[in-house]
This record gives C-alpha cells, sequence and structure tokens, in this order.
C-alpha cells in the first residue's frame, strides 16, 4: 500500500499522571474526508494538537508524506501544508473578518492587497461574504466557526484538520456547513475531522476511527454505522 | 488597509516644518524639541508594544545604548558625530536584537516579558553608573563644536528640523510596516499567537524583528539626546523615566496607531508644561500628572486620543445619518 498523506504511528501522551493519549494509530489517505470520533476526554484535540506540532508527543511519530514531521514547530507544520482549526475558536479577536482570514492569505502570499482578495473570495465560499468589514469579535458562535475555516483555508492547506466546527451549531447552521465542508474536500482538500454530530459524520466521513480511552477502532463508514457506534 | 495615507504623514510633518519659520522663540522650540524627542521613542516602543502587544517597560536600554554609543565613540575614539549617531542606532538595534532573543527564545510573555525588559534596563544603568567607558558617576560631556559637520547647531531651529525628519522616517516606518505582511503577522500575534502560528507565522521571529526595528527608532532618540543637550550620564540614559516616557505617550495617544505616539507626546508635554506653570518646579509633580492621565486614559479611552477621536467622529457621523434619515422620513 502507497505511503498515506499523514501516519500517526504508536502516538502517547501523557501529562504528569494523566494519559491523554494512549497508544494511537492511524493513517489518513489524500483526497478523502477522515472523521476522528469518540468520548470527551478521549484525546482527539491532544491528537490534533501533536499532528500540528503545539505539543510534542511523549512516545510515537507523526509522518507527513513519509517525513518524520514529529515535534516540528507548528509554523512550519502548517507551510507543509497542514493546517488546523481550533475546538475554541481563536479569533483575532480585534481585527475585522476580512484581516482575519488575510492572515491566513498571507502564508503564500507577501503582498497585502494579493492577501485581502484571496480572504475576500476564501470567505464567500463559506458564506462569510458579508460579514468581512464586522469585527471578529462581534461575530455569533457559527460565524467563528466559519471564521475558523476560512482563515485555515485561507493558507491554502492540502490537509485541513477541522477540530468540531459543527459543535454549538443548531441543526439548521449544521445543514449548511456540511455542504461546504463537502465543497473544501471536493476541491482537494484532504481532510481530518473531529467531530460529535454524527449524522453529520456519517453524511461526509468516508473513514472514520473511533478514540475511546484506551481502544482505537476504526472501519468505513457505512460499515461503523451498521456496528452500532462506537464499537467496530 | 485603515489607517493613514503617507500623504497625511507628509502634510503634518510639512505643517510642524513651518513652525521655526513662524516663531524663533527658544521656548516655544526647545518644548517642541523634547516632545518630538519623546514622539520618536515612543513611537519605537509602539512598534512592539502597539502593534506587536510585547509590552516593554525597559525602552531605556535602547534609549541608553544609542545614546552611550553616540557619546563614547565621540569623545573616546574621535568618530564623527553623524557617523556616531548612525552606529548608535545599528548599537541600539543590536541590543534589542539580543535581548528579544534571549526574552522571546524563553518563551517570555506579558508581565513576565514586562519585568524582564525592566530588569535588562537597569542592569546597563548599574553597569554604566561603574563602568569608566561610561564616565561612571560623572557621565559624558560632549565637546562644545558648533558646527553642523559635528552635528551641533548655533540655533534651536536646525535641531528641530533633524528630529522633526527624523519622527517623519519612524512615521513612513510604521505605516509601511501597517500594510505590509510582516505588519499582519505582527498584529496577529498581538491579537493571538496560537492562531497565528496555525496559519504559519513564525511568532518568534516575527517578535525579534519588530523588537529590533522598536530598538532602532528608540535609540535614534538617544543619540538625539546627546546631541541636543551634550551631555549623558546613567541616570538620563537607562534610567526608568525614558522607558516610562515611551510606553506612556502611545498609551495617551492611541496604542498601535501610526499617529499615537506623536499626539500623545504632544499632549503629556503640553500637560507637563502646565503643570509647571501652575505649580512651580515641585519635584516629581510632572510624574503625579502623568500617573492621573494614564488612569483616566485607560479607563475612557483604552485605544488613546486616536481611538477617542475615531469613536466620536464615528458616533458623530451616525448621530448625523440618523437625523438625516428622521428628517426625510
Amino acid at each position: 500500500m502507497a505511503e498515506p498523506l499523514l501516519r500517526v504511528e504508536r502516538v502517547f501522551k501523557r501529562f504528569g499522571g494523566l494519559l491523554a493519549v494512549d497508544d494511537v494509530s492511524l493513517a489518513v489517505e489524500a483526497g478523502r474526508i477522515t472523521a476522528l470520533i469518540g468520548p470527551n476526554g478521549a484525546g482527539k484535540t491532544t491528537l490534533f494538537s501533536i499532528i500540528s506540532g503545539f505539543l510534542p508527543p511523549s512516545e510515537g511519530r507523526i509522518f507527513h508524506r513519509g517525513a518524520d514531521i514529529t515535534g516540528m514547530p507548528p509554523h512550519l507544520v502548517a507551510r507543509r501544508g497542514i493546517v488546523r482549526t481550533f475546538q475554541i475558536v481563536q479569533p483575532f479577536a480585534g481585527l475585522t473578518v476580512h484581516e482575519n482570514i488575510a492572515i491566513g492569505a498571507h502564508l503564500s502570499r507577501r503582498s497585502r492587497a494579493d492577501a485581502l482578495d484571496a480572504a475576500a473570495e476564501v470567505a464567500s465560499t463559506v458564506g462569510l461574504d458579508g460579514l468581512l468589514g464586522r469585527p471578529a469579535a462581534s461575530l455569533t458562535v457559527a460565524g467563528r466557526k466559519r471564521l475558523e475555516v476560512a482563515r485555515a483555508l485561507a493558507a491554502e492547506p492540502k490537509l485541513l484538520l477541522l477540530d468540531e466546527v459543527l459543535a454549538g451549531l443548531n441543526p439548521a447552521e449544521v445543514a449548511t456547513m456540511v455542504p461546504i465542508i463537502r465543497g473544501i474536500s471536493d476541491s482537494g482538500v484532504t481532510i481530518l475531522m473531529i467531530e460529535h454530530v454524527m449524522q453529520a459524520v456519517m453524511r461526509l466521513a468516508e473513514h472514520v476511527f473511533v478514540l475511546a480511552e484506551a481502544y482505537l477502532g476504526h472501519g468505513a463508514a457505512a460499515r461503523l454505522s451498521a456496528a452500532g457506534g462506537a464499537h467496530v | 488597509m485603515r489607517g493613514p495615507s503617507i500623504a497625511h504623514i507628509v502634510l503634518v510633518i510639512a505643517v510642524l516644518a513651518t513652525v521655526p519659520l513662524v516663531t524663533a522663540s527658544n521656548v516655544v522650540l526647545n518644548f517642541l524639541v523634547v516632545a518630538l524627542l519623546i514622539a520618536l521613542v515612543g513611537q519605537g516602543w509602539n512598534v512592539l508594544g502597539g502593534y506587536g502587544g510585547q509590552y516593554s517597560f525597559g525602552h531605556a536600554a535602547f534609549f541608553g545604548t544609542g545614546a552611550y554609543v553616540t557619546a563614547i565613540l565621540q569623545m573616546r575614539y574621535g568618530v564623527n558625530a553623524w557617523i556616531a549617531f548612525v552606529l548608535g542606532i545599528a548599537g541600539g538595534a543590536l541590543v534589542g536584537a539580543a535581548i528579544g532573543a534571549l526574552t522571546f527564545r524563553s518563551g517570555l510573555k506579558g508581565s513576565y516579558f514586562a519585568l524582564v525588559t525592566l530588569a535588562f534596563a537597569e542592569v546597563l544603568r548599574i553597569l554604566a553608573s561603574v563602568a569608566a567607558i561610561t564616565g561612571a558617576g560623572v557621565g559624558i560631556l560632549i565637546t562644545l563644536d558648533l558646527r553642523p559637520q559635528a552635528f551641533q547647531f548655533q540655533s534651536r531651529a536646525p535641531f528641530y528640523w533633524i528630529v522633526l525628519a527624523l519622527v517623519a522616517v519612524s512615521l513612513v516606518i510604521v505605516r509601511l510596516i501597517e500594510r505590509s505582511r510582516f505588519g499582519a503577522w505582527l498584529v496577529a500575534v498581538r491579537e493571538n499567537e496560537d492562531a497565528a502560528k496555525a496559519v504559519g507565522v513564525d511568532t518568534a521571529r516575527v517578535k525579534l524583528a519588530a523588537m529590533t526595528i522598536s530598538a532602532a527608532i528608540t535609540a535614534a532618540g538617544g543619540g538625539f539626546y546627546v546631541q541636543y543637550f551634550l551631555f549623558i550620564d546613567s541616570g538620563i540614559a537607562y534610567g526608568p523615566w525614558i522607558s516610562v516616557e515611551a510606553l506612556l505617550t502611545p498609551i495617551v495617544g492611541g496604542i498601535g496607531t501610526v499617529f499615537g505616539p506623536l499626539i500623545g507626546a504632544l499632549v503629556v508635554k503640553t500637560l507637563g508644561e502646565l503643570t509647571k506653570l501652575i505649580a512651580g518646579d515641585a519635584p516629581g509633580l510632572d510624574l503625579v500628572i502623568y500617573g492621573g492621565v494614564l488612569v483616566l486614559i485607560v479607563a475612557f479611552a483604552p485605544r488613546g486620543i486616536a481611538g477617542l477621536l475615531a469613536d466620536l467622529h464615528g458616533r458623530f457621523a451616525r448621530l448625523r445619518s440618523s437625523v438625516l434619515e428622521r428628517a426625510h422620513g
């Protein structure tokens, strides 16, 4: 089998006596939407932080296109094309929506005008085009989640790590967000998403990893559903 | 992008440049030279503190280095004053880069960063007060040589134009930073460092660059101080007074804005002079006034005078449009 886009190999993370990530291995194939599900406290977000370079693992390796990126600082991971969003949204609160997204666009664009143009384009793909001039701090929860996606997307990732971008949204908002994520995937971006909204996971993900305390199961989404949730 | 254009800067500087043509009063010119000098020092702080969100309490370290390098090269090594001044700026930038590398590599933020920068300035002050090369407790007097090539002038007007030119350069630098990618990254670091890292910003490097530029601008103020007053000692060069002026002026005028430090310096210095007029030369009274102004600004106008003006302008525009709507509705 060919080397996957991202491979997590036997990763452990300990915070003092707490074992946050316990022996997790997974692979993300290019071009797909892969979901990572599991109960609260299973270590999903911690795993995202490890993949994106915000935390070093206690043990284990992360490979991107076959290259070992374990312990690489976050900005270099991002420059390799792996960009994360944050579960607890992290807007540049004092800046406008437009300026927020432009920071992402600056990763590959030096000129301010180019970055702002690209940001406006990305904003329209996630449905933020009417709010460009608004301060990020004034957005609703749904708006902030979109802003997280937009800013990451503007950095033109090859692999987008979405951390619960549907959490806290009402069913109508989820329904508008699902096609946006599908659209990002169709444009050629590989997605690894942490999600609790199972209805969305079932509609989007082609492959699902289940992270449950000391156990990691995985399978095709349809099979997983047939098996009745977390136990594959 | 938001913010003034280069044309605005040119206009403001052009208006200020006419002052010596209107008045030859030494009192007025001296007041403005000192105010502009503080505006320059404050603009340095503004790059790192206002745009980068890294609050330094020790900009005296850069001011003092600029001053001492300018003075020492002239008096101990016979270097031309102008060259010494330029090397003073370079020296300040170097100290900024060194302190930045040490503090940012150790991940110091917020109050820890503030305290460590204060400590660096104090260490330099104590070293300068005992080392022979800095004149120890006596300080350094620059030999009187009133020729332009020695960066000394008969009248105050040339000094005024030179410090105004330095302020102009600092305004343009800050405006260029504001509309560059570096500036966007710097503001991103201020607003949310983790979010910046996640989209590929090398935050440590951005902060280091900001600190180096910031130190260079403030060091230019130190070098100018030496040429204007022809004297420097450890208390002036590295004393807390200049660290306080450096952060007070942008906070009062409008933190993270191009004109904030200039507005702040003019307001703060005017208040200082008014205090002297009313209360005489009671030592420390100007500091009491500064403290009061700072409390008022932080409480009622956290974005400074520039922010306050923008808010009032916005409110006025809204009021006018609602009145017009009502009139037509």
